[in-house]
């Protein structure tokens, strides 16, 4: 079965056995891979209308300024409606550092987003702290923070990184009732289970 | 120059008088007199422009400060190396917040590193880290487990109060203050905002629609970045330079570079010189135009940003062919720059240079004689010339409040004395007035990189340098002219292959901070013209 968006033909991804892999794991533990076409869909349609929420803390944030602008034109792939609102945005695009103070609000921003919802960690600062690595006080990662679903490395990356990095995300959108459905939303549950905010009141 | 030292030594015959690199440099053993002393240098022998604040930990000699400052009629530089008095537990110096605006900010960053109180100054709280942050990272001892001050998803804790020290029969006492008063109707601005322009947070008091005071929030996005310097080698503090003020990014590492190659004796060649200069002009061009974008973005007109982007875009792939990136170039190096001129270099600037004027002019058609456009920014949020002096907002908001503060006229370095360019200078210090530097400021630096780009001299772009870089035991300091403004680099060595500190003063910080000066009074409508015009990057702030 050949997972791909519009206008990518499947050769073209780099990353092929992953998910065929995911797909064959899934079979094999008995999940019903099948897709009706009310699925497909609604699946094409949620796949090429992927909404980022404007949230960009620092340098990577500029090239994301740049993808949105006339040369690399995401709207071309249907993504170019960033919303200042997490509860109209479909996906978050981490595109900077996260220190310390900004933790706890990009966690709320995260728990903000209506569902689906899907982060993408872009730049080796949000995937591991990056250059920072030895601060005081950047986050070493956001994946102890919320859970992400695609790595798009570089410092920054290219607007092309980019872009691909998306085009990712929207495969895994668009089979994302085999594989993701039940599934997804089991790890993601399980996540912020393990991972709770405690109630505290301060004076 | 003598004539200073002269002053000085009659005024305060207890001040230790030597010279340094940037100037005159003053050492005051004893705090007590630290406030008579800043107050002659500010009012009698004219140090207006405070540059920096760099708070020090000299282990056991205790903990200090070394202040800069620049008389900006004179273009005279000026240091004082003053010492707390008091353990580590309290250390503290007499505050110079009456004096200079700008300082209640400083102070507070060097009480956030080191853990130094001001005596007086009326806001003593932390600027970066959390209030219930543990030790003060800067100092030696800084125990950096990340245990000590574990990550957490639970929301800081917030509070209207703010602490100061007072000194009440001989002894240091704290005093609580209010921040807004218990009746203010207090709204919350970023940090996650579309046009603060990155992450940054006014808590804002209204009285109706009319700013009363705002209170800059700063540290979300401090990423510590002067205390992994102290741990990195000299060329490996290099590339931090990139991510502070990312648009600046080769005028920053330009500055740096010309530091460590004055305090370890390392000659470059005219080639380089013209080199950096050349790639500092088009970074400037590059920023200026990214700023016309998204500011005209925040007032609305979204389709500038795609016009003013186009040149932009342009600049980037001149970058790209030379340094292999469209961002953080991470060109300059200590001795040189990294790998010489790509071959179409001056093919492709000539190409640039002439698309350049019909784009400004395609600008000033669209935007800047537009009734909307003026009616929004003229007028709003001025700032007069004392004010920019005092709150040390220099660059282009400074000069179009009318302070003639660039560094490429006052303190010259590379080739910059041997161009042609006129200082931009407008009186208005309205939002209109910045914006226009901004636009006029586009068009000299096209003009300098004119007169370079066919004259570019032959030689090496990279001189030879020792493998390991020593510098001797010492300290420098260097001011560079930004994007944004006066950007100082003060360094401080124990002999060693690593910097023993290196205090980054970033010409952001005094634009975010003068916010709450000049929109007091206005329309909470007109805040984000007025910080949009500020054009402050913020990661530049917070380092
Ligand atoms: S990954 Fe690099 S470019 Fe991106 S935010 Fe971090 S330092 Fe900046």
């Amino acid at each position: 079965m050949e997972v791909t968006t519009k206008g990518m033909p499947y050769e073209a991804w780099k990353d092929n056995e992953y998910i065929e892999k995911l797909v064959q794991e899934l079979r094999d533990n008995g999940t019903n891979v099948v897709v009706g076409s009310l699925d497909k869909l609604i699946n094409w349609g949620r796949s090429n209308s992927i909404w980022p929420l404007t949230f960009a803390t620092s340098c990577c944030g500029i090239e994301f300024v740049s993808l949105g602008a006339a040369r690399y034109d995401m709207a071309r792939f249907g993504w170019e409606v960033a919303r200042a609102s997490p509860r109209q945005a479909d996906f978050m695009m981490v595109a900077g550092t996260i220190v310390h103070r900004m933790v706890p609000v990009f966690r709320r921003l995260y728990d903000q987003l209506a569902e689906p919802k899907y982060v993408i960690a872009c730049g080796s600062c949000a995937i591991s702290g990056g250059p920072f690595k030895k601060s005081y006080c950047v986050a070493m990662g956001i994946e102890d923070i919320v859970p992400v679903d695609v790595f798009v490395p570089g410092c920054p990356p290219r607007p092309e990184a980019m872009i691909y990095g998306i085009m990712q995300l929207s495969r895994k959108i668009k089979v994302e009732k085999f594989f993701g459905g039940v599934n997804r939303k089991k790890s993601q549950e399980e996540f912020l289970a393990s991972h709770p905010i405690q109630e505290t009141t301060h004076e | 120059m003598a004539n200073t030292q002269e002053k000085i030594a009659k005024l305060f015959p207890q001040v230790t008088v030597s010279q340094g690199n940037a100037g005159i440099e003053l050492t005051l053993a004893d705090q007590s007199r630290w406030h008579d002393l800043a107050s002659a240098l500010r009012h009698e022998l004219g140090f207006d422009f405070l540059v920096t604040i760099a708070g020090m930990d000299w282990k056991e000699e205790g903990l200090g400060c070394v202040y800069y400052m620049v008389a900006s009629d004179r273009h005279e530089c000026l240091s004082v190396k003053v010492t707390a008095t008091g353990d580590r537990e309290k250390p503290y110096i007499q505050s110079v917040f009456d004096l200079w605006d700008i300082a209640t900010i400083f102070e507070r960053e060097v009480y956030d590193y080191f853990g130094i109180i001001f005596v007086n100054n009326p806001d003593m709280r932390r600027l970066f880290l959390n209030i219930d942050w543990k030790g003060y990272p800067l100092r030696k001892d800084y125990d950096a487990d990340p245990a000590t001050n574990p990550i957490s998803i639970e929301s800081e804790r917030q509070t209207d109060f703010t602490e100061s020290w007072v000194e009440k029969d001989g002894k240091i006492v704290k005093e609580i203050k209010r921040i807004f008063q218990p009746d203010d109707f207090v709204i919350n601005i970023g940090p996650q905002h579309p046009a603060t322009h990155g992450v940054l947070r006014f808590r804002t008091a209204l009285d109706g629609e009319i700013i009363k005071k705002i209170d800059v929030y700063l540290g979300y996005i401090h990423r510590g970045v002067e205390k992994i310097c102290e741990e990195d080698t000299y060329p490996q503090t290099l590339h931090f330079m990139d991510r502070l003020d990312y648009f600046s990014g080769q005028i920053y590492h330009h500055g740096l570079c010309m530091l460590y190659e004055e305090a370890a004796g390392i000659q470059v060649n005219k080639r380089i010189e013209v080199i950096r200069v050349l790639m500092d002009e088009l970074s400037r061009i590059a920023s200026h135009c990214l700023f016309i974008g998204t500011y005209c973005m925040d007032l609305g007109a979204t389709t500038m940003l795609f016009y003013a982007l186009r040149v932009r875009e342009q600049i980037l792939d001149i970058f790209e062919k030379t340094c292999g990136a469209r961002m953080t170039f991470n060109y300059a190096c200590i001795g040189g720059v990294m790998q010489d001129l790509h071959p179409d270099f001056v093919h492709d600037v000539h190409a640039l240079l002439d698309v350049l004027p019909g784009n400004i002019k395609e600008y000033n058609t669209l935007f800047t004689g537009n009734v909307i456009a003026r009616d929004r920014m003229e007028g709003v949020g001025v700032l007069t010339r004392e004010d920019a002096i005092s709150w040390a907002v220099s660059g282009p908001n400074g000069r179009a409040s009318g302070w003639a503060c660039d560094v490429r006229k006052n303190f010259p370095y590379a080739v910059y004395d041997e161009v042609d360019f006129d200082e931009i200078i407008l009186h208005e210090g309205d939002a209109m007035a910045r914006f226009k530097a901004r636009i006029l400021e586009m068009e000299q630096s096209a003009r300098i990189i004119a007169q370079l780009i066919d004259n570019i001299p032959e030689g090496d772009y990279l001189v030879k340098v020792p493998k390991m870089l020593k510098i001797p035991a010492g300290h420098w300091f260097k001011m560079v002219e930004g994007c944004r403004g006066t950007f100082g680099i003060y360094l401080e060595s124990d002999g060693g292959t690593i910097p023993y500190r290196l205090k980054l003063a970033p010409p952001c910080l005094p634009a975010a901070a003068v916010v709450d000066h000049i929109t007091e009074g206005e329309k909470i409508a007109d805040l984000i013209t007025i910080g949009g015009s500020m054009d402050y990057i913020v990661p530049d702030i917070d380092r």
